[in-house]
């Protein structure tokens, strides 16, 4: 009935692309939108400047003493003077070299693992390596080196510590509780429920106060267990909850075909567990899994309350600090961009990591 | 009449007496009797909801029956992981949505079980991988994750990957039925070349050009029980039950 030649492709209206269609399509594209475009720019000019002002062109850098700070700019000296309080707490002076050198290796570690390539077994050796070698050197009282009691732990390593010991140890006992919950013997399954509800529905800091407070009452006279290392089991315990029901969601998407498909193919329970099902529910949860993570690390500074001094209590004890009085602005802001640094890392490897695990849209 | 195909059929493979199974309370089963010999090209076909796919399901155990007795090479198909372990080493299934792994690539999926179930060093089962995928023209695309391929490809990459484990049983449970219509026929290719090889293989399709061209003997279902099974000549020509003569007017008819 009719026969049509192929087009040629045209480029779009000039209005439909670049900058310009990009402002027109989300900042003007209706009355409503334009009244919060305004608002937002408005927004935007009453908290920037002021803060710049404060932060940067008012602020103080120079100097060794309050005294040098005047007027109404930041005193970013207090910040200098006590960086090291905040970075490792009550850690004695001399002895700074030693988790210097853990963070230091930590930083190797990494590069080494992301540009070095293959040599799988050494990597996985080091990585596990890695936590004895840093607790020896922190810790210390062998191969002549002074003890330093966790008690002398603080800041931003006490932070990191507690972080990661959390993240590493409640990841597998979380991967636990979820199979354990959508396991098939019901004293299993009863006992993963009721252990990831009743987790749950207490908040943190009770769990900090028991592990701290009422768990010593059980163990017998004499037997003193570490501040950090109760701090430690409360924190894993907890979160474990949250990181099982993370997977249990990952689960969830996984068709039953996969389940089949293992079966017929011969899988045992936990190779088709660990094969097929977790590599696929733990890639669908990667953002919620890093949501957890990065609450439990900001969560971390609620041992405060039990008197550990992470980064944010530090701020709280040297803006006590006689020669130093009134500094807790600047102390706080410096720590909220710390815990930002962090968090917003966290959140990069997060999307990264998504990326490269994302085999479902044909790359 | 149709002697001329008849071929030589070996002792009986699969055997499945007085079958049972109900879903709570619906009797999805009924009294099912089959018997597979080696070699054997058995398709079952029947409408949907006639049990034909928990049918075979049953055969590997990826559906539990309450009576009766199923024999895969005369070990009982029951709770026992020993017999379990060795029917599923010796029964191959190929589903409706292919199930291909996608976070593996192609060749990864080919080579799981071998590696880690059947205890093959890597070489060995990375050979017999690609063995298969050139045996179902796909090799090419050994590197490629499954969402990369066709529909028809994600297909005969299950069909290699449950050939690694050299099955003396296939089960297809629906094989084309999720293709588009141009990817059907390199799937039943692949098919027919198998069974043409000698392979027992029972299938549950509606692709009755299919069974006309391979099945040594075709199984009507309906209602959870065999209504009617006979070769595929007077299956087709000459239907004896009611139901078949009008399940087959009802697919041919169109």
């Amino acid at each position: 009935m009719a026969v049509y030649s192929p087009k040629p492709a045209k480029e779009p209206p000039l209005l439909e692309r670049g900058p310009i269609a990009w402002v027109r399509h989300n900042l003007l594209s209706s009355p409503f939108n334009i009244v919060f475009t305004i608002l937002g720019i408005a927004i935007l000019y009453m908290i920037i400047p002021p803060f710049v002002k404060w932060a940067i062109l008012d602020a103080h850098f120079v100097g060794s003493s309050k005294a040098d700070c005047g007027g109404d700019g930041a005193c970013w000296i207090f910040v200098r003077e006590k960086l090291n309080m905040f970075f490792f707490g009550f850690y004695p002076h001399a002895e700074l070299w030693r988790p210097k050198t853990v963070i230091a290796v930590i930083l190797a570690l990494g590069a080494f693992a992301k540009f070095v390539p293959g040599l799988h077994r050494l990597k996985l050796a080091l990585i596990v390596a890695y936590p004895v070698f840093a607790y020896l050197l922190l810790h210390g009282g062998h191969f002549g080196l002074p003890l330093v009691e966790t008690s002398k732990w603080g800041g931003l390593l006490l932070t990191l510590v507690i972080a990661t010991v959390g993240i590493v140890l409640s990841f597998p006992l979380g991967i636990l509780l979820a199979l354990g919950r959508q396991s098939k013997l019901p004293i299993i399954k009863s006992l993963s429920v009721f252990y990831i509800e009743f987790v749950r529905g207490v908040p943190l800091i009770t769990v900090l106060f028991m592990a701290s407070v009422v768990l010593p009452l059980f163990f017998p006279e004499g037997i003193n267990f570490d501040k950090l290392v109760r701090a430690l089991i409360g924190i894993t315990l907890f979160e474990a909850a949250y990181v099982a029901e993370n997977i249990r969601s990952g689960f969830q998407a996984i068709p039953k075909g996969q389940y089949e498909a293992a079966d017929a193919l011969g899988l045992g329970y936990w190779q088709k567990m660990a094969l097929v099902i977790l590599p696929q529910a733990i890639k669908v949860t990667i953002p919620n899994l890093v949501g957890t993570f990065i609450s439990l690390f900001k969560d971390t500074s609620l041992v405060m309350i039990i008197g550990l001094f992470d980064l944010l209590a530090m701020v709280t004890v040297t803006a006590n600090d006689r020669d130093w009085l009134g500094m807790d602005t600047e102390g706080y802001v410096f720590v909220a961009f710390v815990f930002w640094i962090f968090t917003f890392s966290m959140s990069m490897v997060s999307k990264r990591l998504e990326k490269k695990l994302n085999t479902d849209k044909g790359n | 009449m149709s002697e001329t195909k008849k071929k030589e059929l070996g002792e009986p493979i699969i055997q499945i007496e007085t079958v049972n199974k109900w879903y709570d309370d619906f009797h999805v089963l009924k009294e099912i009797d089959l018997e597979v010999r080696k070699g054997e090209i058995v398709v079952i076909a029947g409408p949907s909801g006639s049990g034909k796919s928990t049918l075979i399901r049953c055969i590997n155990r990826l559906e539990e029956y309450q009576e009766g007795s199923i024999k895969v090479k005369g070990i009982e198909v029951n709770s026992d992981v020993k017999n379990l372990r060795e029917i599923r080493a010796n029964v191959a299934m190929v589903f409706q949505h292919f199930n291909l792994f996608p976070h593996l690539t192609i060749l990864e999926n080919l080579t799981l079980a071998p590696v880690w179930v059947y205890k093959k060093p890597k070489k060995e089962a990375i050979e017999t991988a690609m063995h298969y995928l050139e045996r179902v023209n796909i090799a090419d695309q050994a590197n490629k994750y499954p969402n990369q391929l066709s529909g028809g490809q994600q297909q005969r990459v299950a069909i290699a990957r449950a050939l690694c484990k050299s099955p003396d049983i296939m089960l297809f449970d629906e094989p084309t039925s999720a293709l588009d219509p141009e990817m059907i026929g390199e799937v039943l290719d692949v098919m027919i070349s198998l069974a043409e090889e000698g392979k027992t293989m029972v299938t549950v399709t509606h692709e009755m050009g299919f069974a006309r061209k391979v099945a040594d003997r075709v199984i009507f279902m309906d209602a959870g029980q065999i209504v009617e099974e006979n070769d595929p000549e007077t299956f087709f020509h000459h239907p004896e039950s009611e139901r078949l003569q009008l399940f087959l007017k009802q697919i041919l008819n169109h």
